[in-house]
């Protein structure tokens, strides 16, 4: 065309990075590539191609690992481990720097790259993945200098096996590299087949800031190659990706002892009130489901409006898809580009033509013929019921429907098995502040969508996985406590035939619901005392028992709302009316264990209780130093019901060091009391009822924790178990806890110092609470 | 009169035959003030801020398309005199280059026909001047009006400025409005200053300069401009260039929201024009493609858009050359204005 002729019709034309460089670099490295093993390239073999979904270009050829691979990288990430652990914070944060500065220098080179590997818009990988990936290694080359200072008490996990999707293949790889480098692990990095040329250029980058053999590995090849990380000698899995593939990683790591986080899929729900820029909101809608194709976990998916102004904020969206530009990747003035593959292109079109309901609109737009386009679509008039307002889509498809009132937003926003982010559209100070913590994500946006830093924590809740990445709190994910800990020892319950002690019959029930039960399954059995003498009968909880304690902890939701002065005054109540009774409890401990340490316990427990009681309203949340005009805050909110199964040994103390962080912090709990010992425990349900602790917050079960371990790990509405009992427990909650995805904390077999400061403290309040990050930009 | 076309519309249909669209568009004539869509403006401006940092990024113009667009800013632009010490034959020179902004060797290596600024704008009393450079061009003269740049002069001086200076030959009246009016939340006091000064315009076309930077928010910069459509504005514009801050893309972004909304209730359509602190050739394809994103083809031409600049000329005309010759160029190759 003639610049007269465009003179008169305006047309943007083409404006296309060049690609020269990075193929360049691929024909360099022979565009064949092997796996990165212990500082080195091994020699490509038997491979498969890695495509360019805009063309179907083939780029490279890679290789597919095998089970000597992945040994090799994780004998090399083992080997590696303890020097690179010694290094220190210091020395850590020198190489940590070095990879920020050398993913600095090489930018454009890992953004054409990636465009080219996963068909995003240059504007994106250039503006987004890059400089984000780069800040997460800056940001944790500090992390590093101050573990020594700020984490006395931390120590590296190990080796960790990392597998990260093809959505966001660079900035996947930092999130997980960074901090768990930064922690003085080393690792073994799946990327996804589709994506894998970044991470392979990021070797390469490790090769350049000199990074010490084996601290970093780098496997290729599809989902067979992440089961044998997996099921390797690593120390710990993290998993970016599919809800179902996170579910499988979680069964198959059960009860090995290794650390997990999972972040998964989402629907989030993206909620437009009447008083919103509607404009700014509708734009919001551009970069939270047109970004990346809509292929993104946290994508605003669901979008809900406000009745008043549903038809006006419509009429603008679709003005809007309109003008969104579909195309060539490396063309600068692209909005959209090619899906992954040929593969995710069927699935999206599939999901949209199964669906009859709504009233579907697809931009009027050019949409090039070949590659892996596809349209930016908007159905409304969608209802809850409608499969496509439940399931992850992963393309440029949003969903819409209306609701009346705020409270109906949260109610429609919640109704969803995942949990990962949540979008917020109000002028109103008190309307968005109000929902955001009513939302049940890992995320709040407010008047913002995809704002993301390596200062805030990423992840969600439900089966949007566990565990979070970056800030302080995603330091948690690639550190233990130091020190090494012994190994469980069994307590067997004591025995005997000896007649009662006392000579009016006391039938401990169960405590579910502020009231004191009989047992569904209606069995009862002795307890026996050191002596032999019968001290009195426990009931035997069964599923059904598990099932009502549910129920009750739910009703007792209100929980969650109190303060936590209130809270506090509570357990102070608790441990005054434990202290009045202590001889009582003290002779019980003994008799049922023998020996006399009992005072010693009820002491200890009157201590943690005290100790609870100061943190419930101390565990403070944090304003993270993100780099916008405004704030994210880190607020630390109840996990919600917690069931726990409490330590064999000190049958009291265990039971109130397990309720009092979950309780402490705004939790419901389901406690099942220690097995041999079970007495204290329903003793202990007599000075809850007299201290103002609501029917239902706290919940005792006692019986065979083996009956019913499994049943709260099946159970879809506990959000968290816990167990300290027997070290095959661990197992089958990890397990079992797959179906919703839930946080698990298990011993592993392992004893805990309950007496001493390992009973205690962080790691408890920890698993007590979920870490939102609500993020408020301002400005007027 | 809404038939007709404006002069400038003439002039581009005279001077560079089809390159221009015979296109004409009635003039805007108000509606009531609505108070409940005033009070409902929203502007939020992290966001706004958000998009238009966001916006060059996602739009790239290259090669022919670029030299294309950067032709068309030029019959965009308002090329505006406005100092204490304007003459009459400085503002000849100003004309001169209205006339001819680029070089006709340029042009030819273009491919393209002669092409004029959008108008030339100066103050009252270098009206005749401008008339007389202008005489047989078809360009046409705006005046800045009503005690510009602050607009406290009596009302009866402004409105019979504006006067004056349409029976001086001015055919575009950029008028500034009383930011006291929007500071203390007087809407209608701003309503009917607007419409007073529009009624004075008579067939002259109206902007209103609504001196964004002194509005205090983004939230008054989208009300004060309902309320001048309302009123009646052919045009609204944001600044006189002699604030603190002029024109930006937060502004702008937030102007032609209200000019889009305003568009799709009446159905009639308001021009946009930016003015001060745009002197980049890349800061004018950024702008045209934000009218284009948020507004549409229809407002990239310059009955609908302006740019109100002085030395972007300068710079647009360095790309060209480079654009022609793949050699950066010098600014003093280029005739003055």
């Amino acid at each position: 065309m003639s610049v007269s002729e465009i003179f008169e019709t305006m047309d943007y034309g083409k404006a296309p990075e060049s690609a020269a460089d990075a193929l360049a670099w691929l024909v360099d490295q022979g565009s064949r590539f092997g796996h990165f093993i212990d500082g080195s390239f091994t020699d490509p073999v038997d491979g498969f191609d890695s495509k360019n979904p805009a063309t179907g270009e083939v780029l490279a050829t890679l290789t597919q690992a095998t089970q000597v691979d992945v040994d090799a990288a994780v004998k090399a990430a083992r080997k590696a481990q303890p020097k690179w652990e010694k290094l220190g914070g210091h020395g850590r944060a020198k190489y940590l720097y070095a990879l920020a500065r050398l993913l600095q220098k090489h930018a454009r080179l890992f953004a054409v790259l990636e465009v080219l590997d996963n068909g995003k818009p240059i504007r994106e990988a250039r503006d987004i993945d890059v400089p984000l990936a780069q800040r997460h290694f800056y940001y944790h080359a500090g992390m590093a200098q101050l573990m020594e200072s700020e984490l006395p008490d931390a120590e590296a996990l190990g080796v960790c096996g990392q597998i990260i999707p093809w959505n966001f293949p660079l900035l996947m790889l930092a999130w997980k590299v960074a901090p768990a480098l930064a922690m003085g692990n080393t690792v073994v990095l799946k990327p996804a087949e589709y994506t894998s040329l970044t991470a392979l250029l990021f070797a390469d980058i490790c090769r350049q800031a000199g990074l010490p053999k084996g601290v970093v590995n780098i496997v290729t090849g599809d989902g067979a190659v992440g089961e044998m990380i997996v099921n390797a000698d690593v120390d710990k899995i993290a998993f970016t990706g599919s809800t179902a593939v996170g579910r499988r990683i979680r069964e198959a790591t059960a009860g090995t002892g290794k650390a997990l986080t999972l972040e998964l899929g989402g629907k989030s729900p993206y909620i437009v009130f009447d008083d919103a820029d509607l404009d700014s909101a509708v734009e919001g809608l551009v970069d939270a489901i047109w970004f990346n194709q809509g292929q993104v976990c946290c994508a605003g998916s669901r979008l809900l409006v406000h009745e008043p102004v549903a038809d006006a904020f419509y009429a603008k969206l679709r003005t809007r898809m309109s003008k969104l530009r579909v195309g060539d990747p490396l063309d600068k003035s692209i909005d959209v580009g090619a899906l992954v593959d040929p593969v995710q292109l069927k699935s999206v079109s599939e999901k949209v033509d199964a669906n009859t309901a709504g009233e579907k609109f697809v931009a009027d737009t050019v949409i090039p013929e070949n590659g892996c386009y596809y349209p930016p679509t908007l159905i409304t008039g969608l209802n809850p019921a409608d499969p496509l307002m439940q399931e992850e889509i992963f393309g440029p498809v949003l969903v819409s429907t209306t609701f009346r009132t705020p409270e109906e937003a949260v109610q429609l926003a919640n109704n969803t098995r995942y949990g990962l982010a949540a979008t917020v559209w109000s002028e109103n100070i008190n309307l968005a502040l109000d929902i955001a913590p009513k939302l049940v994500a890992g995320i709040v946006w407010i008047n913002g969508t995809n704002l993301m830093d390596a200062a805030a924590g990423f992840g969600g809740v439900r089966e949007s996985g566990f565990g979070r990445e970056g800030g302080w709190e995603g330091l948690t994910g690639y550190t233990k406590p130091e020190g090494t800990p012994k190994p469980l020892k069994t307590i067997e319950p004591m025995t005997g035939d000896g007649a009662p002690i006392d000579t009016i019959d006391r039938t401990a029930k169960l405590y579910i619901g502020g009231k004191h039960a009989r047992p569904d399954g209606g069995y009862s059995a002795p307890v026996w005392g050191k002596s032999g003498a019968l001290l009195g009968h426990a009931s035997l909880a069964n599923r059904k028992d598990v099932r009502n304690a549910v129920e009750a902890a739910h009703a007792a939701k209100g929980w969650s709302k109190t303060t936590g002065h209130t809270r506090a005054q509570i357990l102070y109540y608790i441990a005054e009316n434990l202290a009045a009774r202590s001889d009582e409890f003290a002779a019980r401990l003994d008799a049922m264990q023998g020996g006399r340490s009992g005072a010693k316990e009820v002491a200890t427990s009157i201590k943690r209780l005290f100790t609870y009681a100061a943190w419930a309203d101390k565990y403070d949340g944090q304003v993270h130093g993100v780099p916008i005009r405004g704030v994210a805050m880190a607020m630390k909110e109840p996990v919600g019901v917690i069931a726990a199964l409490c330590p064999a040994e000190v049958p009291l103390l265990g039971l109130i060091s397990c309720m009092a962080p979950a309780i402490a912090m705004g939790n419901r709990v389901i406690l099942a009391a220690s097995e041999p010992f079970p007495l204290s425990a329903t003793d202990f349900a007599q000075v809850l009822e007299t201290s103002d602790v609501p029917a239902g917050v706290v919940n005792i079960l006692t019986g065979p924790q083996t009956d019913i371990a499994e049943p709260m790990a099946r159970h879809m509405d506990i959000d968290a178990v816990w167990s300290f009992g027997l070290g095959e427990f661990s197992k089958t909650i990890e397990y079992a806890s797959a179906g919703n995805i839930k946080r698990t904390w298990v011993n592993n077999g392992m004893a805990r110092d309950w007496m001493g400061q390992a009973g205690e403290g962080k790691t408890f309040l920890q698993a007590a609470t979920e870490v939102k990050n609500i993020w408020v930009p301002y400005g007027e | 009169m809404a038939t007709q076309l404006t002069p400038a519309q003439s002039a581009a249909a005279t001077t560079t035959g089809s390159h221009l669209p015979q296109v004409t568009e009635p003039r805007n004539p108000g509606m009531p003030l609505d108070m409940n869509w005033v009070r409902s403006v929203q502007a939020n401006t992290s966001a706004i801020e958000r998009r238009a940092a966001s916006l060059p990024a996602r739009r790239s113009v290259k090669k022919q398309h670029q030299a294309a667009w950067l032709l068309r800013a030029i019959t965009c632009i308002d090329l505006t005199t406005l100092s204490g010490d304007d003459t009459d034959r400085r503002v000849a020179r100003l004309c001169a280059k209205a006339r001819q902004p680029i070089a006709p060797d340029l042009l030819d290596a273009l491919g393209m026909g002669p092409i004029t600024t959008g108008a030339v704008c100066v103050y009252h009393e270098m009206i005749p001047a401008a008339r007389k450079a202008l005489e047989g061009a078809n360009i046409p003269i705006a005046a800045v009006s009503t005690g510009f740049p602050a607009g406290l002069s009596p009302l009866e001086l402004r409105i019979k400025e504006i006067e004056m200076s349409v029976a001086a030959g001015a055919s575009e009246i950029d008028i500034v409005i009383s930011r006291r009016h929007v500071l203390s939340g007087d809407w209608q006091a701003l309503y009917d200053e607007m419409q007073a000064f529009r009624a004075a315009c008579g067939e002259a076309h109206v902007k209103a300069i609504l001196a964004t930077g002194e509005l205090g928010s983004l939230r008054n910069v989208a009300r004060a401009s309902l309320i001048c459509m309302m009123a009646g504005a052919d045009f609204i514009k944001t600044s006189t260039g002699k604030e603190s801050v002029n024109a930006t893309l937060p502004v702008s972004l937030v102007m032609i929201r209200a000019i889009r909304d305003y568009y799709d209730r009446t159905g009639v359509r308001v021009g946009y024009k930016p003015a001060g602190g745009i002197s980049k050739a890349k800061d004018a394809i950024t702008y045209l493609a934000l009218m284009k994103e948020e507004l549409g083809d229809r407002w990239l031409q310059p009955d609908l858009f302006r740019f109100g600049a002085s030395s972007l000329l300068n710079d647009i005309e360095r790309q060209l050359e480079h654009h022609i010759t793949g050699n950066y160029s010098a600014g003093y190759r280029h005739a003055t204005s």
